[in-house]
């Protein structure tokens, strides 16, 4: 018999081992899937490789779509540092990429524009992050239900945008003007599409950690986050600390959606945004909320993804593969976080 | 005496490299109160979890009235008649009493027993003296009354062994004599009862026989603790002699803290009405009363959490106006609360980032916004090197350390900063004689330093050694202030209850 009994301790190396393991427990237990498709699991998990990260076009594929899970990865882990519970990322994502793309469409420099729509963008998935925080604040609502909610009232918004004002006159499809050509995010590199954006990304994974671990401000998030009493008496403002917070988090969010606009799209559909809010979550906690294990979460997430449309194409297992995979992998990380507490400990029948 | 109800043979078990329990021997007979005595950290806790349920031993055996048997749960351990009151209460709060029994309790085909729940309640009540109003939620009950409903949960499920982890920390003197009366009634019927205490009077008023533990290890057995002195007592505890230490002839200077008619409301304890006090450089006052009588809005206050509705405090000479807790330790202020957990420390973070809570953003431990992670490290290096603080470094979890260690860290937090002020709630509730002497030592040195200190506390005895007056609380008001040249602790007991109001304001 194995039962659970509480840690004193957590060793340092869980923090790398404790992802590993979820990740390859979601494989093993999505291969089963992938036999009930009717497909050899092997065959299907080295498509998926070989598309993801197989060769060097594969890989800027892969990075380019893990940039808005970058962006939203660590805007959830900022807030999750807090215990602001922002399930809103795809909300600000989506209010980041209108307001982008609104800047984008104004004829001014290149380099001003995309300045200004990384601005605009950040601004508007702050203000939209800020009203969940401000509802805790000052009336105790629940951040999780309201973050939430505000993301179809966020997505309906823009719906309502490019089915009305932006509705594309000349085709009559529902989608935005696009941005001007010179406000496109330069190529990094010939022939693929890796733009600004990634680049941004990863810069920003570094930054944010710096300023969680090194800042007093970061070091108020923590606090405020772990033991908001403590922080009370030790005389921070959590108040003050937690619409921060928010603000940071709804700016970082908002980035994800400048980066789809400048960089991929150049306008605004309803698709822009495949659920990548939601996305942030999973790479969070994959993450440890650890802004620099954002990176390479993202990352393994955005594989899946990548990995999913070619291996569905090659076996005929469906795509929404990588959906399950996605939600497995955050069970299963939710799991192995009961170890950082907890360890098994054998019980002998007879002693 | 007869055959032991409960006998723990060669107990170890180990977290790591450190062993909490090594081949400890263990028994119980029915009738018999046993004292478990140890210094925080000993391992009379991770004993009774063992016994409990809760850790499986590495190695060892457990038998009941002779027959071995395996705990792995604690629901084995209640089937096999074990009950434990925990130091924190397992009670669901918006129930009531009656409820809070019955959780757990199957009823007769699925439902509730209300009615032969409430008959054994007050079949309990009578017997043991523990009454209890069944329909009170457990929200409003007191302390004392939470920790008579966790041993009549215990009783109602048929414990024939009950364990009581510190039991008296939480209570005012007179709970206590009614819980040794209930606890001797429950031994005289035959239960067995292991008493955890740090308080060696106690230990001899109440049990028959007592072990002791240090390092993990049975380090004595006291057949005849009624006739053992405590000193005897801590001398096995701690492996060598305590002494108590001597508070010398006070000077007190100015008034360093003053409230004058301080009145409160909204509080979700008890408010303050009209309190005046002052505090003095160089003199300790002690606050004793009942918990529940205003000392926690008082501390509140005083630290800048809570403002009054009316009155005036001023720190150092200085008016305290913005009341904030930022405010009152730039005028000088230091704060060691009654909770250490939750309003001190923040357990999941390194006790690096405990220590510097406070003062995170003073240009010792920041610049512009950014951290001094080598100042920062030095500083708690450097504490827990003059405070003994017992941790692997300042990176560990704060949440990993013992309480005796965790209070040292705030005392090395708050005095590192040479506070004019400190106020102090329970300063040694749940610490072992070493640990309490250290912080009473600490406490005389700033007094004679010239810091004044106010000590909240219901430990008489305590404020008596420690305090140069003392100022009774209740109902929110000050019922007196005694010198404690002249103070007893009966004299305080009186004032405690509201009966014999004397003196002026402190």
């Amino acid at each position: 018999m194995v039962r659970l009994e509480a840690r004193t301790s957590t060793p340092a190396w869980f923090n790398l081992a404790l992802p590993l393991l979820a990740i390859g427990a979601t494989l093993i237990l999505c291969s089963g899937l992938i036999a009930l498709a009717g497909a050899g699991v092997a065959e299907a998990y080295g498509v998926m490789f070989s598309a993801s990260l197989g060769d060097s076009y594969a890989i800027t594929e892969t990075l380019v779509r893990a940039t808005p899970m970058i962006f939203t990865g660590l805007a959830v882990a900022v807030a999750f540092r807090a215990k602001f519970w922002n399930i809103g990322a795809e909300g600000q994502l989506l209010a980041g990429a209108v307001a982008s793309c609104a800047v984008g469409a104004i004829p001014m420099p290149g380099l001003l524009a995309m300045f200004l729509m990384a601005l605009a963008g950040a601004a508007a998935g702050a203000a939209v992050a800020l009203v969940p925080a401000t509802l805790r604040v000052k009336f105790k609502v629940d951040d999780v239900v309201s973050s939430l909610l505000l993301n179809s009232v966020i997505f309906y918004a823009l719906m309502a945008l490019i089915e009305g004002p932006w509705k594309d006159s000349f085709s009559g499809y529902p989608i935005s003007p696009p941005i001007e050509d010179s406000a496109n995010f330069p190529v990094l590199l010939e022939g693929t599409r890796l733009h600004l954006g990634v680049v941004a990304a990863l810069i920003a994974a570094p930054l944010i950690w710096f300023l969680i671990a090194r800042t007093t401000l970061g070091f108020r998030i923590r606090v405020t986050g772990e033991n908001p009493e403590a922080a009370r008496y030790g005389g921070i403002h959590v108040e003050r600390v937690l619409i921060s917070t928010a603000l940071l988090s709804g700016a970082l969010a908002g980035l994800a959606g400048v980066g789809e606009v400048g960089g991929v799209h150049f306008q605004v559909m309803s698709d822009i945004s495949p659920g990548y809010g939601y996305s942030g979550i999973v790479v969070a906690m994959l993450a440890r909320l650890n802004p620099l294990g954002v990176v390479p979460a993202a990352i393994f997430l955005a594989a899946v993804m990548t990995g999913a449309e070619a291996m569905s194409r090659a076996t005929g297992v469906p795509a929404f593969l990588s959906d399950v995979i996605q939600g497995t992998a955050l069970l299963a990380m939710l799991v192995a976080l009961l170890f950082t507490a907890y360890r098994l400990r054998r019980v002998g029948a007879a002693r | 005496m007869s055959a032991p109800l409960i006998e723990m043979r060669g107990i170890s078990k180990s977290f790591g490299a450190v062993k909490a329990n090594e081949a400890v021997d263990l028994s119980v007979a029915p009738g018999e109160i046993l004292g478990l005595l140890g210094e925080n950290g000993a391992g009379k806790t991770t004993l009774m979890n063992v016994l409990f349920g809760a850790y499986a031993p590495d190695a060892g055996e457990i038998l009941i009235q002779g027959q071995p048997v395996r705990i792995n749960s604690s629901a084995d351990a209640l089937a096999a008649g074990i009950g434990m009151v925990h130091q924190h209460f397992h009670l669901a709060p918006r129930l009531s009493v009656l409820e809070n029994l019955l959780i757990g309790i199957p009823g007769k085909s699925g439902r509730i027993d209300r009615a032969g729940g409430l008959a054994r309640l007050a079949e309990i009540g009578r017997e043991h003296g523990l009454t209890l109003d069944p329909g009170l939620p457990v929200s409003a009950l007191s302390v004392g009354e939470q920790q008579r409903l966790e041993i009549v949960k215990a009783l109602f499920r048929g414990a024939r062994l009950l364990i009581l982890d510190e039991p008296t920390a939480v209570l005012a003197p007179t709970e206590v004599d009614g819980l040794f009366a209930a606890l001797r009634s429950m031994a005289a019927q035959g239960l067995g009862i292991i008493f955890i205490s740090h308080k060696l009077n106690e230990v001899r008023a109440l049990t028959h026989r007592c072990v002791v533990l240090r390092h993990g290890r049975v380090a004595g057995r006291v057949d005849t603790p009624a006739s053992t002195t405590s000193s005897e007592m801590a001398r096995l505890m701690c492996g060598h002699e305590i002494v108590p230490p001597a508070r010398g002839p006070s000077t007190p200077g100015a008034a360093v803290l003053t409230l004058q008619g301080v009145s409160t409301s909204h509080h979700s304890g008890m408010a303050l009405r009209d309190v005046s006090l002052a505090v003095r450089a160089g003199e300790i006052l002690g606050i004793a009363g009942v918990s529940g009588n205003g000392q926690r809005a008082l501390a509140e206050v005083i630290s800048g959490v809570l403002a009054p509705d009316t009155g005036r405090m001023t720190i150092a000479g200085k008016a305290v106006t913005r009341f904030s807790p930022r405010e009152v330790q730039a005028l000088g202020l230091g704060r060691i609360p009654e909770d250490r957990m939750t309003t001190g420390l923040v357990t999941n973070l390194p006790l690096a980032d405990s220590m510097v809570l406070p003062r995170i953003g003073t240009e010792a431990f920041s610049r512009k916004g950014l951290l001094k992670p080598d100042a920062i490290r030095a500083f708690a290096e450097e504490q827990i090197k003059a405070y003994d603080i017992r941790c692997p470094g300042p990176m560990t979890r704060a949440g990993a350390l013992s309480g005796g260690n965790l209070q040292k860290a705030l005392l090395a937090r708050e005095l590192a900063f040479d506070p004019k002020v400190l106020i102090v709630s329970q300063p040694t509730r749940g610490l072992d004689i070493g640990a309490a002497r250290f912080i009473h030592e600490k406490f005389l040195d700033m007094r004679a330093k010239g810091c004044g200190i106010i000590v909240i506390g219901e430990d008489l005895e305590e404020l008596l050694m420690l305090c140069d007056r003392i100022a009774v609380m209740y109902e929110g008001r000050l019922a007196g202030t005694l010198d404690s040249a002249d103070a007893t602790v009966a004299r305080l007991g009186l004032l405690m209850t509201g009966a014999g109001q004397a003196g002026e304001a402190a």
